[in-house]
């Protein structure tokens, strides 16, 4: 019953949204009419690029394997160690708190201060998912824009953390505490 | 076929092409992992289309211009900064959004600093981020941040607004 209920949770909004919408369209409603012109747009522009860009996504999973790049973890350092970060951070996906998880793991691995900040501005700016969807939705002019902008500024900040904490004895926890 | 669809469809075909060329397990691999990825999202996607829809029929552009417009000026940053780095909204899910606020007359400026705090800066997640990296790191990054997004706004804003 539980289990019912989470799934139905999910589907209540589109359930509600269709129901809705039937009813304008038999007893004439033009703003419901309106709204679903607007929506049935929307969803066109979305489904014929999306499953594309996520299967460009599955094929670059398939053929730059995470774990591959984070075997050079802490071994490198200057300009390719920097590179390393981003370009790992650049095949994950995903909500930014579910980069602390990896910074931990990189710190185990013997990243220092700079390079974990300098990952986690690569992931909340560069992911390829995010890059792929930007660009379908704000236009590429945009995206290598804002890219280009953003880059040396995460850097930066990556230099100004390990300015600001090195001597305070800085650490990064697994979370559980 | 809008431009989008042209060229990530070409793209995709493309590199599915190459990839199948070279292995076809590992292609075939990926295109299974794509397809859960794609099913994951689609849902929450579909909510957010239903939701932007909704707004812009009720929202008329004049607000939307007004607070979020090029002449919304300082108003206007802050109302995205404040509100990108308070609430929590998936990325995927943003990018719908984005475009409606700029189709309903946002700026380019105003949009990428909501964006961009919405990604870097999280005062949601803050007491997670804290038991990660420290109370000090954690407000540091995310004041740090916060002050790079409204840069990376202006800058993006003065940019657009030169090619557008």
């Amino acid at each position: 019953m539980k289990i019912f209920m989470k799934k139905f949770r999910n589907y209540i909004w589109i359930t509600l949204y269709l129901v809705l919408t039937v009813l304008s369209f038999i007893i004439g409603f033009e703003p419901g009419k309106d709204i679903f012109t607007g929506f049935g747009q929307s969803f066109i522009e979305m489904i014929t690029f999306i499953p594309f860009l996520f299967i460009i996504v599955g094929l670059f999973d398939v053929w730059m394997p995470k774990e591959k790049i984070q075997r050079h973890i802490g071994q490198e350092s200057g300009v390719k160690g920097i590179a390393i970060m981003v370009l790992l951070a650049m095949l994950q996906a995903g909500p930014l708190y579910g980069a602390f998880p990896v910074a931990y793991m990189l710190y185990r691995k013997g990243a220092g201060i700079r390079n974990i900040f300098i990952y986690l501005g690569a992931f909340t700016s560069m992911k390829i998912p995010m890059l792929g969807i930007e660009i379908g939705y704000l236009g590429i002019e945009y995206t290598i824009t804002r890219t280009l902008v953003s880059l040396p500024l995460f850097i930066g900040i990556g230099y100004l953390m390990e300015i600001m904490l090195k001597n305070r004895k800085f650490e990064v926890y697994d979370g559980s505490g | 076929m809008s431009n989008n669809a042209i060229i990530f469809i070409s793209l995709c075909g493309i590199l599915s092409l190459v990839s199948f060329l070279i292995d076809r397990r590992k292609t075939w691999e990926g295109f299974k992992r794509g397809w859960r990825m794609f099913r994951n999202m689609l849902l929450p996607f579909i909510n957010i289309l239903i939701l932007v829809s909704l707004v812009i029929y009720f929202i008329s552009p004049d607000v939307i211009s007004r607070y979020l417009g090029a002449e919304s000026g300082v108003t206007g940053f802050a109302i995205a900064a404040v509100v990108g780095s308070i609430t929590l909204i998936p990325g995927f899910i943003s990018y719908p959004i984005a475009a409606g606020l700029i189709q309903q007359g946002a700026s380019y400026a105003v949009v990428a600093t909501f964006m961009t705090t919405l990604m870097m800066v999280g005062v949601v997640t803050l007491p997670l981020e804290i038991k990660y990296f420290g109370r000090r790191a954690a407000i540091i990054r995310n004041s740090l941040n916060f002050v790079a997004a409204i840069i990376i706004g202006l800058l993006v804003g003065l940019v657009m607004g030169v090619i557008k």
